[in-house]
């Protein structure tokens, strides 16, 4: 125990850190995904062809790779990303993007055409139909797939470890190496602060779920 | 995609112009951006043929690398998904038991496993495991790692599959008087597993994109091969070769996936298209799962 508290402040940090890439790229990755959405059911073709690719494209590639990118291609084109935070939590938006898209197709496609047809026949027009109509409604439905989103996308930090991030996998990493002696108690404390994200995050989805969940 | 067709109505001939002459424009955009990058690319030297020759050039070894790397990739996804498929099973079957000195250690097996982050699984078996005298390496760590997450996965998976089968096709055979594990390996499972065959290739998928988390443990899939080669290179020639080969490395990847995901929608048809499994509900494996990387719900306290 005392040698967790001698190494208090670099756990402290690196939860902070875990904490923060977790929360910036899930409030990105929301919106980006919320257009991809919108996009993937416009009525303009060549919009949904081309949120379409991008989804299939994210999907099949593994989130080691869109990070190593990221940190060493996009530096071929002269472009460089101010820190290699931001440049982790680009990595994890546009990722995790495609899934919240995933998550949230799902969702429209559960609305009842019933309710999009009302909201057509009274003279909303596509972007009303889907803003005020159907978009509300689809939320609701997948508060329980997007929480599962975002708490693999909590878990799906620990990648940024490999690109040089400080987050819990790396101080996990830096101490293993410097502890051998103490390592099992290592793991304990790392594991128990991806727990202290994960689990108050599935019960208060849980709440949510049963705040707005509504009755057909 | 029902409701896509009813959120608007269908284009007429002054909006389908509009939408040409958007396209137009943002192609036009999306053209503009690639161009710009080429640019960069050309004016960096990145597109000179030699460059690129580089990755058929058999004489620098480069393609027997990359292949053996691949070979090397997909070995430690076989391996896992063997392993996780086989004790996925049995971890079903254990958490469907009726007695519950099996049932609550299995489900707490199961919830532990999809809870840690699969780096820190991973980690654990790289790091910890030597200190008690299990010599595992590289290739026994990422592969145990991927084993103890996905066998946590499936075994969610198989659980769905089995209670997915009509209630009546259990009843009728106890009835005709069949052990519980006869009803199990007769009767369910068959059922459940033609059900199940796509999203079993569909976390066949994940596996394979999670392999690559073997780059961070060093471990010699794509992604280090690719590193090490452009490391080699860089000594010998300076800094030629990096773009080329980490695009490489990348583009097999995304290949090899999109190719398994495509096997994966093909069997779906097929299941669907058969009358014997024609009452198979939506079997497409949730968003968080594909995520990989320990995606998956945790249970709520």
């Amino acid at each position: 125990m005392s040698f967790l508290a001698d190494n208090a402040s670099l756990l402290w940090q690196a939860f902070l850190t875990t904490l923060s890439l977790a929360v910036i790229s899930g409030i990105c990755a929301l919106v980006l995904g919320t257009l991809l959405t919108a996009m993937r059911v416009s009525p303009v073709a060549p919009l949904r062809g081309a949120a379409t690719f991008y989804v299939e494209i994210f999907r099949n590639t593994p989130l080691t790779v869109v990070f190593f990118f990221l940190a060493f291609g996009i530096v071929e084109i002269d472009l460089q990303f101010p820190s290699r935070f931001i440049s982790a939590v680009a990595a994890l938006s546009l990722y995790t993007a495609a899934f919240v898209s995933e998550a949230l197709r799902s969702g429209i496609n559960s609305v009842p055409p019933g309710q999009a047809e009302a909201a057509r026949a009274i003279g909303l027009d596509f972007r009303q139909t889907l803003g005020s109509i159907v978009l509300p409604q689809a939320f609701r439905t997948v508060v329980p797939p997007l929480g599962n989103v975002w708490i693999a996308l909590a878990k799906n930090t620990s990648i940024a470890a490999g690109f040089a991030v400080t987050d819990l996998a790396a101080a996990l990493q830096r101490l293993a190496n410097q502890n051998a002696d103490q390592l099992l108690t290592v793991f304990l404390a790392i594991v128990a602060a991806y727990l202290v994200i994960t689990l108050p995050s599935a019960w208060l989805i849980g709440v949510i779920e049963r705040r707005t969940a509504i009755l057909r | 995609m029902t409701t896509s067709t009813v959120l608007f109505d269908v284009p007429g001939p002054r909006a389908r112009r509009r939408h040409r002459i958007g396209t137009f424009i943002g192609g036009l955009f999306v053209l503009a951006l690639i161009g710009l990058a080429l640019w960069r690319l050309g004016i960096n030297g990145q597109l000179e043929p030699a460059r690129w020759a580089i990755l058929f050039d058999v004489r620098a070894g480069v393609p027997q690398a990359l292949g053996n790397a691949l070979v090397d990739t997909l070995k430690v996804a076989a391996v896992a998904m063997v392993a996780a498929t086989v004790l996925g099973a049995l971890l079903a079957f254990g958490r469907l038991s009726d007695h519950a000195w099996v049932r609550v250690p299995v489900t707490v097996v199961i919830e532990f496993f999809r809870a840690v982050p699969l780096l820190i699984l991973i980690l654990f078996c790289l790091l910890y495991l030597p200190q008690i005298g299990l010599r595992v390496g590289a290739f026994g760590a990422l592969a145990l790692g991927l084993t103890l997450y996905n066998m946590a996965v499936l075994a969610e998976i198989f659980r769905a599959g089995l209670l997915s089968v009509d209630r009546g096709q259990r009843e009728a055979a106890f009835a005709l008087g069949m052990r519980k594990y006869q009803v199990m390996t007769l009767v369910l499972l068959p059922q459940a597993v033609r059900r199940m065959l796509p999203v079993l290739i569909a976390q066949l998928v994940v596996l394979l994109k999670d392999s690559s988390l073997g780059f961070i443990v060093g471990y010699f899939e794509l992604l280090r091969q690719a590193r090490s080669l452009v490391e080699f290179f860089n000594f010998r020639f300076g800094d030629l070769y990096t773009f080329q080969l980490y695009v490489a490395a990348a583009l097999i990847y995304i290949i090899v996936n999109v190719l398994l995901s495509l096997l994966a929608r093909y069997v779906e048809r097929r299941t669907r298209q058969n009358t014997k499994v024609a009452a198979t509900a939506d079997v497409e494996l949730p968003a968080d799962v594909q995520m990989g990387g320990g995606g998956g719900a945790v249970a709520p306290v």
